[in-house]
């Protein structure tokens, strides 16, 4: 099989998942030590540990199929933005609350259906670690749906900012779903489900929950892409520079 | 070490039930299911290792007291490896572990209630179909109630009691 996949599109595809992961478990840590109540910045900061847990084995197996001796950590704090692969919503900025778990779920909804995916992955290597993580996302996916319907169908307050949040992200959610050719090589291959694949079961998951949470799905098609390919927001370069300080300031410190 | 005197994995295994967890030091590494395969490669020692949460810290400290702990028993050439699969499940804790956890007050994981990602798990928990039943490890009441689905640690879940109105950790089913 080894012969047979591109292994360039394996390791792109492998820094998109490791990507994702990444800036998102960064993103959420920092609430840590800021959320409304102590339970959900636990929750917070155990979702984040998930994340960078996973990312961990992403990277890892990226830097094995690059075999160019890159260790995780290496491609966590050594890329530019440029040469990350992260879908654009993960690095959206936190917001409040609200805003943190609608995408959040948003997010959980795609990460269950392809981690799903990935556990029938022709790569044994893909299919174990995704067995791992989806174990762990169930309840990301599970915490997240309940804040989304607890706070949508709360208080007016809570109900305008849970809609402001969804009217912001929504056009964010599409990318996981436009597929390009590394995807397709991987489809192809029989290492990932293809992205459009996954839509229908996340249009059931988002739709079900979101009409429980009394919030509206906004009227348009639009869909903000390039995360995928490397083109991303200013934002991206806001977090990498706080999350690469040390290696940058310090290059090669270990502790 | 010469070959020829090299402990047995039973040897190994014994010593490993003596290493506590870091994290909820009165059980041991072999009563939460983590230590999956001891053998000898020639005269290497190969101790297989899995994670609970992908992210759990505790996993290097892990790594680090399982070296020491047969470092001290005269095992000169060790490797451990990282096994994901199969993924760790709370099903692996032994009956003795659950006993300790309970003793410490942790209510163990009951067993086939970890989240799956379905809805309808959510749906049946709303309508009190899929309530988990989670006993206070202090009191012994069933009045009990969830306060958040995550703890003190990746493994944990944090429950109150509504009778005795003690907090406590539960170890959650994954």
């Amino acid at each position: 099989m080894a012969g047979k996949v591109d292994q360039e599109a394996l390791f792109e595809f492998l820094l998109r998942m490791g990507d994702n992961t990444l800036i998102l478990g960064h993103r959420i840590s920092e609430w840590c030590g800021h959320a409304p109540v102590l339970e959900e910045d636990i929750g917070l900061a155990n979702h984040a540990l998930d994340l960078i847990g996973q990312t961990q084995l992403w990277l890892g197996l990226a830097g094995e199929v690059e075999g160019k001796g890159r260790s995780a950590d290496n491609l966590a704090f050594l890329r530019d933005a440029w040469d990350f692969r992260n879908a654009l919503i993960v690095e959206r900025p936190n917001g409040d609350f609200g805003h943190t778990m609608m995408r959040q779920f948003l997010f959980d909804a795609w990460h269950i259906e392809m981690l799903m995916g990935l556990m029938r992955s022709a790569d044994p290597r893909v299919a174990e670690i995704a067995a791992k993580a989806v174990k762990e996302v169930a309840y990301h996916l599970e915490k997240s749906s309940d804040v989304v319907i607890r706070l949508g169908d709360g208080t007016e307050e809570s109900h305008r900012r849970m809609q402001a949040a969804l009217d912001e992200l929504w056009t964010y959610a599409g990318e996981f779903f436009v597929a390009d050719a590394v995807d397709q090589a991987m489809a192809k291959a029989g290492i990932a489900p293809a992205p459009e694949s996954l839509k229908p079961a996340w249009d059931e998951t988002v739709g079900t929950v979101l009409d429980e949470a009394t919030l509206t799905i906004p009227g348009t098609d639009y869909v903000h892409k390039g995360g995928r390919r490397g083109v991303h927001s200013e934002y991206l370069g806001h977090i990498l520079s706080e999350m690469q300080f040390l290696q940058r300031a310090y290059p090669g410190s270990v502790w | 070490m010469a070959a020829g005197t090299l402990p047995s994995t039973d040897d190994v295994w014994r010593w490993l039930s003596e290493v506590p967890d870091p994290e909820i030091p009165v059980i041991s590494l072999t009563d939460l299911g983590i230590i999956r395969d001891v053998v000898w490669e020639d005269d290497t020692l190969v101790v297989s290792v899995t994670p609970t949460y992908s992210g759990c810290p505790a996993t290097t400290v892990i790594n680090l007291d399982i070296e020491a702990a047969l470092r001290a028993r005269g095992i000169e050439k060790l490797r451990l490896e990282r096994r994901l699969s199969p993924p760790w499940t709370t099903d692996w804790i032994s009956a003795g572990g659950r006993e300790k956890l309970l003793a410490f007050g942790i209510a163990p994981p009951i067993d086939g209630t970890a989240a799956d990602g379905r809805l309808v798990a959510r749906a049946d928990r709303l309508s009190g179909r899929g309530n988990l039943v989670v006993a206070c490890p202090r009191c012994g009441s069933a009045n009990t109630e969830r306060l958040s689905q995550f703890g003190s640690t990746p493994c944990k879940a944090s429950w109150r009691c509504k009778d005795c109105l003690d907090p406590f950790d539960y170890f959650k089913c994954i």
